[in-house]
């Protein structure tokens, strides 16, 4: 009970920290602090497909690109923000679970290198098809939405509408982890084999776990578009998936909150660093890399190694836990 | 009264190799058959065609007159036929109840109902009815990865009864469970069969846990049974010595 509310006091702390921190930046400070709020969705979106279903892959960047583009297209075309923004995310869902059937023929580095041709084949698209995507002249003067009436034009604004957009996605990720679907997932990841025996449709959530991860991309980018307001492919390469995957790997890759904590390693770090002057993406790889080898279960991982040691798994427990043998 | 289990004719080749060379049998409602055999006699392979893991080349499967030879596991599990695996299979990172609760949660309703209706739809209570029945209760949240083999063996046993199957085909169940664990499993797979009538088919290696608590015992050997009948039957049949302990 003290710990759910000592929990309760320290979400509550940070979301205060969140909704206040714009007041202590520059526009740029904001904007980068609003830019990892959009890749933390994107990355909490990943984290399903990857940390919870186990399925790799390195296509997140293709669905960002996407929820953009078609959020760039449609509102500097006159459609209201809201609907293209429902659209970013139904049309990644759909194509994310059309993207899913290879994964039910291939896994891990295979399907990894079908996920990267995607993300290639979608950026190529974005470059070359210059009649609906501008090419590389990219789409500006993408408008910023309103709420109510309010416009979210000022950067804090904007920083005030993506962190509700992040705690509606983490409240709707939570309740879906915790739900009997979350369940499968996991399974999935431990052990298909088992899980198609007890039951587990797992063609089918092997599908809707890329759709939803897919979804959430979409979303991401449908925030990405307004945020930047110049949108051109470059973003969407390949570099983009890998940065994403870093984020929920280096978070903790299957933990909740991993993707928050990444997307701040990936995007907050490297600014942080700045004071290096030339040096800072340098000091910054290798923070990632001496991370990576002493934790390779993330920030999470390493957190939950140090306050909960765990006893060695069967000395410390088979045991004293005899008596439900002994019973016959 | 139709059999719950129809095999007839199932053949199974991987190329040039006849891993089950047409194999037919019935099973009773109630019943726990044996299958026993040297390695490599087919048994698993058997189990795979019978399950959905592998398509038989030949042959088909019936459950309760109906035909369901190839139809994918997950579906032959919802119709009630469940199964362990010769290699423990259980979901480490799970806890011990949240492992039973998967085993029944796709039993009932669809996908859609699964997520938006109510969450628990009594899971919980049947998990812990069942890890009473297993004796497991007292490490109902603990991690399944964190149990030792025997324990992880029971809890396999009772993910494969959580959602009260029809039928259960468990592979090796006693592989390398110590003695008191398996007393301990061979009393509860007898009070399964006895309370509620479950049906098995059981293939394992140790023959003293087989003798037990089989009714019936069919022996493989090279894709073939080549003996059948009650355990006294069989342990007394040449046929049975010869394959395992080789010419004299």
């Amino acid at each position: 009970m003290t710990r759910r509310l000592l929990a309760c006091v320290a979400l509550a702390a940070i979301a205060a920290f969140l909704v206040a921190a714009p007041f202590a930046f520059k526009p740029y400070g904001v904007f980068i602090l609003s830019m990892w709020a959009v890749m933390s969705i994107a990355a909490i979106g990943l984290n399903l497909t990857l940390g919870f279903a186990g399925q790799v892959s390195l296509a997140q960047a293709a669905f960002v690109g996407i929820g953009a583009y078609v959020t760039a297209y449609l509102t500097t075309r006159g459609w209201p923000f809201w609907s293209t923004y429902a659209l970013a995310g139904l049309v990644c869902f759909a194509i994310g679970w059309l993207l899913g059937y290879p994964a039910l023929r291939v896994q891990h580095h295979y399907l990894a290198f079908v996920t990267l041709a995607f993300t290639t084949l979608v950026y190529l698209v974005f470059r070359n098809e210059e009649w609906l995507t501008g090419g590389i002249y990219g789409i500006s003067n993408i408008p910023r939405p309103s709420v109510l009436g309010w416009p979210m034009d000022a950067p804090r604004a904007f920083y005030w509408f993506c962190l509700a957009h992040l705690v509606l996605v983490s409240l709707a990720a939570w309740w879906l982890i915790r739900s009997p679907w979350g369940r499968a997932f996991v399974a999935l990841r431990e052990n298909p084999v088992r899980a198609l025996s007890l039951g587990v449709d797992t063609r089918r959530y092997t599908l809707m776990a890329f759709a939803l991860g897919a979804g959430l991309g979409g979303i991401a980018g449908a925030l990405y578009a307004p945020l930047v307001q110049y949108i051109d492919p470059s973003p969407f390469a390949l570099g983009l998936s890998l940065n994403l995957l870093l984020m929920v790997v280096v978070g903790g890759s299957g933990y909740f909150f991993g993707p928050f904590l990444g997307a701040m390693v990936a995007v907050l770090l490297p600014e942080w660093l700045r004071f290096t002057e030339g040096y800072y993406l340098m000091a910054y790889a290798v923070l990632v890399i001496v991370l990576m080898v002493f934790c390779p279960a993330g920030l999470l991982g390493l957190a939950e190694r140090i306050w909960r040691p765990r006893p060695l798994p069967r000395a410390a427990t088979a045991e004293p836990s005899a008596p439900p043998v002994s019973a016959s | 009264m139709t059999a719950v289990l129809e095999v007839h004719g199932l053949e199974k080749r991987f190329g040039g190799i006849v891993a089950v060379a047409g194999v037919s049998f019935e099973l009773k409602e109630g019943e726990i058959l044996g299958i026993i055999g040297p390695n490599g006699s087919g048994k698993s392979t058997l189990f795979n065609c019978i399950l959905g893991q592998l398509r038989p080349t030949a042959g088909d499967v019936r459950l309760d007159g109906r035909t369901v030879t190839g139809m994918r596991p997950c579906d032959l599990n919802r119709l009630g036929v469940s199964r362990t695996f010769q290699l423990l299979q259980i979901f480490p990172q799970l806890s011990v109840r949240e492992n039973l609760i998967l085993a029944g949660q796709e039993h009932k309703g669809t996908m859609l109902s699964r997520l938006f209706g109510p969450r628990d739809a009594g899971l919980s209570a049947r998990a812990d009815e069942m890890l009473g029945f297993f004796r497991l209760g007292p490490l109902a949240d603990e991690l399944a990865g964190g149990l030792s083999y025997g324990q992880q063996k029971l809890l396999d046993a009772a993910m494969a009864f959580m959602a009260g199957p029809r039928l259960a085909l468990l592979d090796e169940p006693a592989g390398g469970v110590n003695l008191t664990m398996l007393a301990s499993l061979r009393d509860r797979l007898k009070a399964i069969n006895a309370e509620f009538g479950a049906t098995f088919v059981v293939i394992e290696h140790n023959m003293e846990f087989v003798m037990a608590l089989c009714h019936r015992i069919l022996v493989l050997a090279e894709g073939r049974i080549i003996a059948q009948g009650d355990p006294a039957e069989v342990r007394r049949d040449p046929r049975v010595i010869e394959a395992y302990l080789g010419h004299a």
